[in-house]
């Protein structure tokens, strides 16, 4: 016995040495060992990027070839330094340094040196390429953009970095990914797959051929073509009017979610992070720091919404039986509350029951309903949280879940909030009276003014807002954006309010932007809003707020728009709605006196106030 | 009687098995180490060069061990053993430092590594003690001696340090069991490496205890007729779960990282290419390129292109499995497997005790070279610097293997002297 466990010990390792041989040497035939292989040289094949098209077929984004001189740290040999920096117009320490961080990324992967050739750069380079060993070209497909506007919504694409790098085993270094916007949300659709071919190379490191005949060759694949719901033509008017203004519009077909127009201003030239500039472009625009050029305002500012926000108001109060249809109230230019409170009202015709309520934009009105249907509940906290219950069901005070990679929540306080705000939770519905006007601590971005809006124009329902209309191949829509959200006022106290919107704009605050042959349901909206100059709370000029859709009976656009410091509500946003929603009924303007002021008009003076010194008189 | 003691019978088995590892062992070093200033099979300042002159000299040294008495190894088996530890010892006055370890003697461009030879050495100390009529290893005192041999040089070499090369002494339990050790101390290595390798694998050491109180308790309810003493598996199992905690507590807070790495790797629980694990893979990486019948002699991609490191020596492997493809590996691994089965079973045929015990212990520190040095190669044991005898390039584990095999080979002649 003690005479055999030596050999079997032999015959067992020898057996398992032998198993792993047969199986490293005949089974394990896999192509992932090849990316390590050092005998086999991996080239990629980038496929073109898919094109992007708008609502009507036009397209917006297409390709165009780009050349970037990449380098293999390990196969450099006999660099002569000074030759090649002026053959690619650097300077030797910053070679030096893109050489040392290509080292430290790998020795044995391709690095970027210089991205983003043009033709006549590459002719150039070309030619002398073959002198330098481990430096080579690289054919790339960038982006070219047919229009000059919707960057915001288009987004770019950009050299990967390196978290993703290391997360995701598809890209490698110096790859180019879609990092904002469409280009982000929608990557994985629109890069297709790049193709690789692994080509063997002999003992004296030459290549000689397909490695195994090519069987784990792959053929790049063309990403796939995508149509967004955007309208080039109205993306386009509106950049246009809301040129020298900061704010943004946002317009949704009611009857599908559908993002007709997604404009932030100031916005830029997409065109511009495309090439070699790019980079000196990205800085320029990231550091301006007063304009916010790459600030999404639609998706990303919050604003307290405003009077647009009565018009919640009224469908709660309704919903909560706490007011009717008739009811009127007298105005008294203001409410008093409490002890001292008082909400002043401006001047308008009195009494007002709900329809004119909206129509003249009364405070006192709302500041009623809302303190009757929160005083219904035995606490005010139960009352605030049955009120977040109705506004969430509109989708606010939270992510709408559109498919753009970027928001905010917004928000709509609740009970929690108020008990954290207010010592042993003694509080009561007076104090969060602001409420009920769309001022106070409510705050929402403009696309969900817009989906409010849209919400609205259909009498109590909404599809999710979204930008992708369609994929063109095997890839359909999201379920996620066909499906119908309810909310939870019943559909016959819309046509009061919306009778109320519609008064709006027949008589009451934005009679003045009248269009012939379309009604339009409206509600303008002139927000308070303060800020510190230099450690002093300073009220500001009031946001212009107008949100709006038509035509009343058959709602094919809600808009939403949004005018920093724009005054009051009708002035810029009311007019600037009315223009687009022409536009798009009718695609041409008859109201031309309006679209010249609104084209010339300009607020930069008014946005270089906290800057200038000038005093915000317009308040007063 | 006086023509039997002079005349000499050769397992010529043996010494064919040698000189073709030797030869494929050249072959392989001429690939790994050509390049574009080589000038012919002859050129000494190559390495193959240098290896074929090391070569030469082992044929030299083989008449020489050859020629010498049966009896001498065995009669002065513990002066060669002394001379050797000393040889150890001074390397600590006089050594080389080379890569971190005082492992060499230096002699102009030729460079001496004497643990090479200490095994040859403790392998005939061995076998002397054994051998002896007092020595009884059921007796803890011989245990004791017997340990104390293996130990000495086992310290000076871990002192180098070279803890590749210490481990290959455990080798010698293979003679000592099948001297009469206890079959105990076998159970306990082998459960021992076992509970290692979980523990690291788990890397939570209370996870295993968990394991080895189940396994306990069954095994105690299963020989419960046989009413075992609770005593005892208490105690069994509590030095278990101490030993897997020190395990977990050693290799997180006393080994190195590079260490920690190389478990790691083989475990399969950290994958790094470009870094620690760089060796193994790109080996590995050449050995599949082999296929069925490898690329051809001096046609290795990965050899060429200088890949994997250290490749003529502990690597050489590789060469083997890229160039000779999965029929040339094989054929090297049966050589190995003849060569040592064939020790054995000659080492079983001895009459003298010293012979036989010699010889087993060859058999197993060649065993235990092979094993450790192709497991690392092909990426299932972790990195430990070990050569891969008569193959890989090196002077001293050249001429220490020689004289290894080449000991017991005149042993093994003269054992028909015996009646």
């Amino acid at each position: 016995m003690r005479r055999l466990v030596l050999i079997s010990l032999v015959l067992v390792t020898s057996v398992i040495l032998v198993a792993r041989l047969f199986y490293l040497q005949i089974i394990d035939t896999s192509s992932e060992s090849l990316y390590h292989n050092n005998a086999v040289k991996t080239v990629y094949e980038y496929p073109q990027r898919g094109y992007i098209f708008d609502r009507n077929g036009e397209l917006l984004v297409a390709n165009q070839p780009s050349y970037d001189v990449m380098v293999v740290p390990r196969d450099i040999k006999n660099l002569d330094t000074l030759e090649l920096c002026q053959l690619l117009n650097i300077s030797q320490e910053n070679l030096e340094e893109i050489l040392n961080k290509a080292w430290n990324y790998s020795p044995r992967l391709p690095s970027v040196v210089i991205p983003q050739l043009n033709k006549a750069e590459y002719a150039i380079l070309s030619e002398k390429m073959y002198k330098y060993r481990g430096f080579y070209i690289q054919r790339r497909s960038l982006r070219d953009y047919q229009i000059a506007h919707s960057a915001n919504v288009l987004g770019y694409i950009a050299e990967v970095n390196q978290a993703t790098l290391d997360n995701n085993p598809y890209y490698q270094a110096g790859e180019l990914i879609g990092t904002a916007g469409i280009e982000k949300q929608y990557e994985d659709v629109l890069r297709g797959s790049k193709g690789v071919k692994f080509i063997q190379r002999n003992r004296f490191n030459q290549e000689i051929g397909p490695y195994k005949d090519g069987i784990f060759d792959t053929l790049p694949q063309r990403g796939q073509d995508i149509q967004l719901t955007i309208d080039a033509k109205l993306q386009e008017y509106g950049t246009r009017l809301m040129k020298n203004k900061r704010g943004g519009i946002v317009a949704i077909e009611p009857a599908t979610g559908e993002i007709l127009a997604l404009i932030s201003a100031p916005n830029y030239d997409p065109g511009l992070l495309v090439g070699r500039e790019r980079s000196k472009n990205f800085t320029r625009l990231w550091y301006d720091t007063i304009s916010k050029p790459l600030f999404d305002r639609v998706l990303m500012g919050e604003y307290p919404p405003g009077s647009p926000f009565k018009v919640l108001t009224a469908l709660i109060g309704l919903e909560e039986n706490v007011i009717t249809t008739s009811e009127a109230m007298s105005c008294f230019r203001g409410y008093h509350y409490g002890r001292n409170g008082f909400l002043r009202c401006h001047y308008h015709a009195s009494p007002v029951n709900v329809v004119s309520g909206i129509a003249t934009s009364c405070n006192t009105f709302f500041a009623v309903t809302y303190r009757r249907f929160v005083e219904k509940y035995k606490t005010p906290q139960e009352g605030i949280d049955n009120w977040n219950r109705h506004l969430s069901s509109f989708g606010l005070g939270n992510f709408l879940g559109y498919d753009l990679p970027t928001g905010r929540r917004g928000f709509i306080p609740n009970s929690e909030f108020y008990n954290r705000a207010y010592p042993n939770h003694r509080w009561f519905t007076t104090a969060t009276i602001s409420n009920a006007i769309g001022q106070g601590e409510v705050s929402m971005t403009p696309i969900q003014m817009a989906n409010m809006t849209a919400i609205i124009a259909n009498r109590g329902w909404y599809y999710t807002p979204h930008i992708l209309k369609k994929v063109m191949g095997p890839d359909t829509l999201s379920q996620r954006y066909k499906e119908k959200h309810v909310t939870t006022i019943s559909p016959r106290h819309f046509e009061p309010v919306i009778k109320g919107m519609h008064d709006v704009y027949r008589y009451g605050t934005a009679s003045a932007i009248r269009i012939p042959d379309i009604e339009i349901g409206g509600k303008t909206g002139t927000v308070e809003n303060y800020t510190r100059i230099d450690g002093k709370r300073v009220q500001l000029t009031d946001h212009s707020i107008f949100v709006a859709f038509a035509p009343i009976d058959d709602p094919k656009i809600a808009i939403a728009v949004f005018v920093e410091h724009g005054y009051w509500g009708s002035r810029w946003a009311g007019r600037i709605a009315g223009l687009m929603i022409e536009k798009y009924l009718k695609g041409e303007i008859t109201r031309t006196d309006m679209e010249q002021f609104i084209l010339e008009g300009s607020l930069e003076e008014e946005y270089a106030k906290p800057y200038s010194g000038k005093p915000f008189t317009i308040n007063n | 009687m006086l023509a039997r003691s002079t005349t000499l019978r050769f397992d010529w088995l043996m010494i064919f098995l040698y000189f073709a590892l030797v030869f494929i062992g050249w072959i392989n070093i001429y690939s790994a180490s050509l390049n574009d200033n080589a000038s012919g099979y002859f050129d000494f300042s190559q390495i193959y060069g240098k290896q074929m002159l090391w070569i030469a000299l082992s044929f030299f040294l083989i008449p020489f061990i050859l020629a010498i008495d049966s009896k001498f190894y065995e009669r002065f088996a513990s002066v060669i053993y002394l001379i050797s530890i000393v040889s150890l010892i001074g390397l600590f006055v006089f050594g080389k430092n080379i890569a971190g370890q005082t492992a060499w003697y230096s002699f102009g461009s030729f460079s001496i590594q004497p643990s090479e030879f200490v095994k040859a050495a403790t392998a005939l100390a061995l076998a002397k003690y054994l051998s002896d009529i007092q020595t009884n290893l059921k007796e803890f005192r011989s245990q004791v001696n017997a340990f104390l041999i293996l130990t000495v040089p086992m310290l000076l070499i871990l002192l180098q340090p070279d803890p590749g090369s210490v481990l290959i002494y455990l080798a010698f339990f293979f003679p000592l069991y099948r001297e009469g050790l206890s079959g105990l101390y076998l159970a306990v290595g082998a459960t021992a490496a076992i509970l290692f390798v979980v523990t690291l694998y788990t890397d939570n050491w209370w996870i295993v205890a968990i394991g080895i109180l189940v396994i306990g308790v069954v095994a105690y309810f299963i020989n419960r007729k046989r009413r075992p003493s609770l005593v005892k598996y208490t105690f069994i199992a509590l030095a278990a779960i101490a030993f897997t905690f020190s395990v977990d507590y050693i290799f997180d807070n006393v080994f190195k990282q590079h260490h920690r790495d190389r478990f790691n790797i083989v475990l399969g629980k950290e994958v790094d290419e470009r870094g620690i694990g760089y060796n193994t893979h790109q080996s590995e990486i050449a050995i599949s390129n082999g296929g069925w019948f490898g690329r051809g002699w001096t046609e290795g991609t990965q050899t060429k292109g200088d890949f994997v490191p250290e490749q003529h020596t502990d690597y050489i492997f590789s060469t083997v499995g890229e160039e000779w493809g999965f029929i040339g590996s094989l054929t090297i691994i049966l050589l190995f497997v003849g060569l040592i089965t064939r020790i054995i079973f000659r080492a079983e045929k001895q009459k003298n005790q010293f012979a036989r015990i010699y010889g087993y212990s060859a058999a197993a520190i060649i065993f235990v070279h092979f094993a450790v040095n192709i497991s690392m190669v092909i990426g299932i044991f972790p990195t430990v610097g070990i050569p891969l005898p008569f193959i890989s390039y090196g002077g001293s584990a050249l001429w220490g293997f020689t004289i290894l095999l080449f000991i017991f080979i005149k042993l093994d002649a003269t054992n028909f002297h015996y009646t």
